[in-house]
């Protein structure tokens, strides 16, 4: 929890300066009569949520609602934080397999790609943002693939404006890929840890000694300087590394390393987690992973299984539940899933409320923005959902979505578009 | 171990004792129906090989099953309305009664349903598990014969692992029968496979007794893809070589139709390629054509009528919406996901409201598929989604209804909705019960039935089949 203050301290400032410049709606909402998950406590029978400039001011059941204020009813409706994806590439991803609308992955220097800044990417023009806006997507955390070190993620808000306005927090961590001793261009498990050390140690040497790096008085090193750069947060224990990574003996390997640097480390995938649940939560790190992967798909993840996000929790590590069964292109158009992926984690064992806190308050933790994200509390950005009923089912509709106050109600997608387009055929075609 | 120590000493006799004759116990009215075109004086002559036999005949058998009723359910039938608090009562590996009440023997076994559903066995139409097994890597991918456009002359049976961890999964997921499919590299993809989700020690085993093997072909993106620097490497080039094929085909079937009438001098030379696409022309092969765009779904239709074939099902396709009066007047089926898209160009135009948009249509056969081992696992919840995009775009889908996109719709798909897809009297007892509403997140899959055999039991792990790889690889630590 400490390393989780010290972060907070610094997304607060990293994030402030972005803040500012996004214009906030001078209005007061009250979203009245429905039950009120703020995750952050107990639900609350007719609360009132009251939101203001773009922020809650008031959650509970009895918050006195000004005379101005436009209202929301709820009645016999659900209430929560707009929903978190801790994990995707959408708006770095147009069309999967159309390479100039691909924006996840660098080129990088022998497999190292520290200094990608993934959000650089970002398209806030892409079609794709509005249908999981539309089903009470509000946040989300964009991960930069491939190599060893994949580079930089950062969580935005689906607000309609520039990326720079969708910023929460960049970077909110570091990422790195440590399960395929190919794709970190090494020969085996042993060698990518022996990389991913050297990477360390160089960056630990050449923060105390970058006047002579300056002067070419230092040996050559393997990364590039901007590479070395971005990687002191991370040795400093500032910035978390988050290791997508399956195979137990691959976690126990990142955790061996990440206690040897002191470095704060975030498991991504983790297929068999389960295996060391308790270590994993005896050393407080977070996971994030789905709901719905069970299948042997490599060596790596043999013992891949859909109850993992619910034992690990049961044995006190912080998930955060992320999209994509399949695992396949097709995410960046899904991301609006993350529900029926919390849906299915209640299927297998895990609690209803751990798993709406799995996509809210999980993910907000594990990047460091808790403060601002993934609570109904005082103070928090108004990313708020109007639910027609229990979120997790197909059959529930977010009836009122709203980021940092602005409703996203009723927006017009391009599916939507072309869905009117074809609704009228000819009555006489109709069965 | 129970059920399955039986299952496997059941299958063994039934592989050893069956070369070159009928399996016993006697085959199902299933295995009567007979796939040839041959004349069956041919049979026995040495020497002669014959086209259109069954070379590789399934030598499925039902696993032991007993008489079962199960009471107070919720059964939804795939062929009418939902009975609420009613029984199903199986027989002998068939539906013998179903409604609000059965008249049961008393040696039956007794399942109460209360607060449960059940559904007929799910029908996943595009699948490659078994030809993609896990855990993958080069050595288990035997999904493409991604030599040459046109394949007709390979089966995906012969590329299929009985020992996939896959297929386990896809039965506690309800999934009863199953269509593998080679994939989607060739214009001309070869055979595929319908197989039953049951543990053999060969894919003969699982082979649907009397299904009709279905052609995969497939258009646009990936043939023009993987073979750009031989050609075809544009659509044009797509067609040209699937009109290419069904010429030589159209030759090779009027040789072969004239040689087995008259019988006159030697046998014209077989070709394996030309003997599937033949048996497609004569009605005798179902073609299954991966087409993503409603354009060249209609180019795709144009070349099934110069040739005189028919297309059974478009499969993938994310913009059947846009032709589904088209597709209902040619009585050509849509299977299609739920909300895949935006993978490739050719998905960009997907929509939720696809699947209600093209059943709605008259002469319609919407259904959804997997093409994804995980996505299978969960049509039911694929189904769940696909109509409440359909209702929240307007369109009046019920459960009844949306039921049949996973049941009924790809049996007739298959060619077996005579047998499979329904609860109805005289149906292959083919059933899943589920804990809730299948259309809910929540449910899952309780217990699986193929032909009356309970298969899958998810509260006994005795009856819950893990394939020989998964045996000291796939921890069971905790489970």
């Amino acid at each position: 929890m400490t390393m989780n203050m010290r972060l907070r301290a610094a997304a607060v400032a990293s994030a402030l300066a972005c803040l500012a410049a996004v214009s906030v709606p001078a209005q007061t909402i009250a979203i009245t009569g429905g039950k009120v998950f703020p995750v952050s406590g107990p639900p609350i029978e007719n609360g009132i949520v009251l939101i203001r400039n773009g922020k809650i001011v008031s959650v509970g059941a009895n918050v006195t609602v000004p005379a101005d204020a436009q209202r929301i009813d709820a009645t016999g409706k659900l209430v929560t934080p707009g929903l978190f994806d801790a994990a995707t590439q959408l708006g770095l991803v147009e069309i999967g397999q159309v390479s100039e609308t691909r924006d996840t992955r660098a080129q990088g220097k022998d497999n190292i790609a520290a200094a990608f800044t993934v959000w650089d990417g970002l398209n806030p023009n892409s079609v794709l943002l509005a249908p999981a806006r539309k089903e009470g997507v509000t946040t989300f955390a964009i991960m930069p693939s491939g190599g060893l070190v994949s580079g930089q993620a950062a969580v935005v808000d689906l607000v309609d404006g520039t990326t720079t306005d969708m910023i929460v927090r960049s970077p909110s961590a570091m990422v790195a890929e440590i399960g395929d001793a190919q794709q970190a261009g090494v020969a085996s498990r042993g060698e990518l840890l022996v990389k991913l050390r050297e990477l360390l140690e160089d960056t630990k040497f050449f923060i105390t000694h970058r006047a002579a790096f300056d002067r070419a008085e230092t040996r050559d090193f393997r990364a590039s300087r901007l590479d070395l750069e971005a990687m002191i947060p991370v040795v400093q224990g500032r910035l978390p590394l988050l290791v997508a990574v399956d195979q137990v003996s691959d976690i126990d390997a990142a955790m061996r390393l990440a206690r040897q640097y002191d470095i704060k480390l975030i498991i991504g995938g983790g297929a068999e987690a389960w295996m060391m649940a308790d270590k994993i939560a005896a050393a407080h790190i977070p996971v994030l992973t789905g709901a719905m992967n069970n299948i042997p798909s490599s060596f790596s993840s043999l013992g891949q299984r859909q109850e993992n996000a619910a034992l690990l929790t049961a044995a006190g590590v912080k998930v955060a539940l992320v999209g994509n069964a399949g695992g396949g292109d097709e995410e960046a158009f899904n991301v609006r899933n993350i529900r029926s992926e919390a849906g299915n984690a209640v299927a297998y064992g895990m609690s209803w409320e751990n798993a709406l806190r799995g996509v809210t308050l999980a993910p907000a933790e594990i990047f460091g923005v808790a403060d601002r994200l993934g609570t109904l509390q005082p103070g928090r950005e108004a990313n708020v959902v109007v639910w027609s009923a229990d979120p997790f089912e197909f059959s529930t509709r977010a009836e009122h979505v709203l980021i940092r106050g602005i409703e996203r109600t009723n927006e017009t997608t391009r599916q939507d578009l072309l869905t009117q387009r074809y609704m009228n055929l000819p009555p006489a075609v109709i069965k | 171990m129970r059920v399955l120590n039986s299952i496997l000493v059941l299958a063994s006799v039934a592989a050893l004792g069956c070369a070159g004759t009928t399996p016993t116990p006697a085959p199902t009215p299933a295995q009567s129906v007979s796939r040839d075109s041959v004349p069956p004086n041919l049979a026995g002559r040495g020497g002669v090989s014959l086209p259109n036999a069954d070379p590789f005949p399934s030598t499925y058998v039902p696993f032991p099953s007993r008489t079962l009723v199960i009471r107070n359910v919720s059964i939804m039938t795939a062929a009418g309305p939902t009975i609420r608090n009613g029984s199903v009562l199986v027989q002998n590996g068939k539906i013998t009664a179903v409604g609000a009440t059965v008249d049961a023997p008393s040696d039956a076994v007794v399942i109460d349903g209360t607060g449960k559903y059940v559904t007929p066995g799910i029908i996943d139409v595009h699948s490659h598990i078994g030809v993609y097994a896990a855990p993958g890597g080069n050595a288990l991918s035997d999904g493409n014969e991604a030599t040459n456009p046109v394949t007709a002359n390979v089966w995906a049976e012969h590329s299929v692992w009985p020992q996939d961890p896959q297929f386990p999964r896809i039965l506690a997921g309800g999934v009863t029968t199953l269509q593998v499919l080679p994939g989607s590299a060739n214009l001309i993809g070869g055979r595929s496979a319908i197989l039953k989700v049951v543990p053999s020690r060969t894919v003969q085993g699982m082979k649907f007794p009397g299904a009709k093997y279905g052609l995969k072909m497939a258009c646009g993106e990936n043939p023009k893809r993987v073979y750009q620097n031989r050609g075809p490497s544009t659509r044009m080039g797509n067609v040209a070589g699937y009109r290419a094929a069904w010429i030589q085909a159209e030759a090779y079937r009027r040789r072969w139709d004239k040689w087995n009438a008259d019988h006159k001098g030697d046998p014209p030379s077989r070709d394996l390629g030309l003997e599937t696409l033949a048996e497609v022309l004569r009605g005798n092969i179902l073609v299954h054509n991966h087409c993503y765009r409603a354009d060249e779904m209609g180019q795709m239709i144009d070349i099934a009528h110069e040739f005189g074939y028919k297309i059974r099902s478009f499969h993938h396709g994310v913009e059947a919406y846009k032709v589904a009066d088209l597709l209902g007047k040619e009585g050509i089926g849509a299977s299609v996901w739920a909300d895949w898209g935006s993978f490739k160009m050719e998905a960009m135009d997907a929509i939720k409201a696809n699947l209600a948009l093209v059943d709605r249509a008259a002469g319609s056969h919407g259904m959804i598929h997997s093409d994804d081992p995980s996505g299978s696992q969960r049509l039911n919840q694929e189904v769940s989604k696909a109509m409440a995009a359909g209702i929240a775009a307007g369109i009046p889908v019920t459960e009844d209804q949306a039921l049949k996109w996973m049941t009924i719709n790809p049996a007739w798909a298959l060619g077996l909705d005579d047998k499979i897809g329904s609860i109805e009297k005289g149906k292959n007892a083919d059933l899943v019960l589920w804990s809730a509403d299948p259309f809910s997140v929540y449910a899952r899959a309780e217990k699986v039935w193929i032909d009356g055999a309970l298969m899958y039991d998810r509260s006994d792990p005795t009856q819950q089949w893990r394939t020989d790889f998964e045996l000291g690889f796939v921890p069971t630590r905790n489970r």
